[in-house]
């Protein structure tokens, strides 16, 4: 080791080691640049541009056809449409703990998770459970052609209700 | 007059094909033995000659070995039931379900790939409690710890990505309960989420994405890491030794030369 950096010492004088150096630094700085790149072209090609996902706007159908005081859960598109005295409005079905579905139990009158227990209140509102937030509102309006529509991607504050 | 039996391997051993593949050459002297482990490309990695008393059931319980066995026998099975499966939504679970009752052998190969890997978690912490109390991750063992480790995790997940294949209820809300616990990273959770899945949700791509994790990936770094595990056993001084023998001195003694 010694004899090396004794060598490379007397090298410093020499006008060819700047050379080095600058040749050093320029390689060193281009595999920088290509593994910046790399990251960059990694994390954009892993990254999906177009996805096949459904719509997450759902025609819910007539509003006559929820009862008063009615839950109904739509598994599919994971969201309950409530028709309560104040009016409608939607809750997401999906638990904020994990991600669970969650099931409305009628005869409790609670929004319950199978998979850890957490509950809710028909508004949403948490009850206990490792679910660190209530069920989310989801934005409800009506169509032009009378029907109620839910768009999922949008939640709103809740008590906002949808009178027909 | 028939030859003795070790004859006839010796005589095999004496061709030119043979001579050709293996070039240490016949003999039982000490040099032969010791080159045949040498000059082997997969033997090479382990020592060329070891105390009897280091591969003694009682200082490993040979945890390390079974380890690797169930591995081979999930590499193995698992090539074999990539013939019959499909890593599409329409398809994975009547797959399963195929091998399950149509395929021949099918039950019994996914039977022994699902009992090995859950063999293999089980002793991969039954090596990891040995090593442990054995004090085998301790000066010069230290870095091949670390090895183990990461090859725990990477058979942890190799076992959870292998839970999404057969597409039934119980695989896809496994997943999106352990995807969901990704995102609780702080500050990039969602965008791990997101990658990991290929999606918002579990769907194709998370399919598409774990089998290829689950039989590609996570696969080849295991063999690379498994590689570096079994030659590092040499390279610090040997399976297990005593504290005063004096290859276990000289190789504790190792790093401090280096500083």
């Amino acid at each position: 080791m010694r004899a090396i950096a004794m060598s490379d010492e007397k090298q410093t004088d020499a006008a060819d080691l700047n050379r080095r150096e600058f040749f050093v630094k320029l390689g060193l700085g281009s595999l920088g640049i290509a593994a910046a790149g790399t990251v960059a072209f990694g994390y954009q090609f892993l990254s999906p541009n177009v996805l096949y996902e459904p719509s997450p706007i759902i025609n819910a159908g007539r509003p006559e056809s929820y009862p008063l005081d009615s839950v109904t859960l739509d598994v599919n598109s994971r969201i309950y449409i409530i028709h309560s005295k104040e009016g409608f409005f939607s809750l997401s079905a999906v638990c904020t703990h994990l991600g669970c579905l969650t099931v409305w139990k009628p005869d409790l009158g609670i929004i319950a998770c199978p998979c850890h227990g957490s509950k809710f209140k028909q508004d949403g509102e948490k009850i206990e459970g490792p679910a660190p937030k209530p069920l989310p509102w989801k934005r409800v309006w009506l169509s032009d052609d009378g029907d109620l529509m839910v768009d999922r991607s949008t939640d709103i504050r809740p008590m906002e209700f949808v009178r027909v | 007059m028939a030859k003795p039996i070790p004859q006839y391997f010796d005589e095999v051993r004496e061709t030119r094909v043979w001579r050709s593949i293996f070039r240490s050459g016949t003999g039982a002297s000490t040099l032969h033995r010791a080159l045949a482990i040498q000059q082997n490309v997969f033997l090479h990695l382990f020592s060329t000659k070891v105390r009897r008393r280091m591969l003694s059931f009682s200082a490993t319980w040979y945890l390390g070995t079974l380890t690797f066995a169930a591995f081979l026998v999930l590499v193995a099975t698992g090539v074999l039931l990539m013939l019959y499966y499909h890593p599409s939504v329409p398809q994975a679970y009547a797959d399963t379900k195929d091998l399950q009752f149509v395929v021949s052998s099918g039950l019994f190969l996914r039977n022994l790939h699902r009992w090995s890997a859950h063999a293999m978690v089980f002793l991969v912490f039954a090596h990891m409690f040995k090593v442990f109390y054995r004090g085998a991750y301790r000066a010069p063992r230290e870095f091949n710890w670390v090895i183990g480790i990461v090859l725990l995790l990477v058979t942890l997940l190799l076992s959870y990505t292998g839970y999404l294949l057969p597409w039934d209820q119980l695989a896809y809300w496994a997943i999106t309960v352990g995807s969901n616990i990704a995102s609780a990273v702080p500050v990039m959770g969602n965008k791990i989420h997101f990658l990991l899945l290929g999606g918002n949700a579990v769907n194709a791509n998370a399919l598409l994405r774990f089998y290829v994790l689950h039989c590609m990936i996570l696969p080849l770094t295991a063999i690379f890491l498994i590689a570096i595990h079994f030659w590092r056993i040499r390279k610090d001084g040997g399976l297990y030794a005593h504290q005063s023998e004096p290859a276990t001195l000289r190789a504790q003694a190792a790093p401090k030369e280096a500083r």
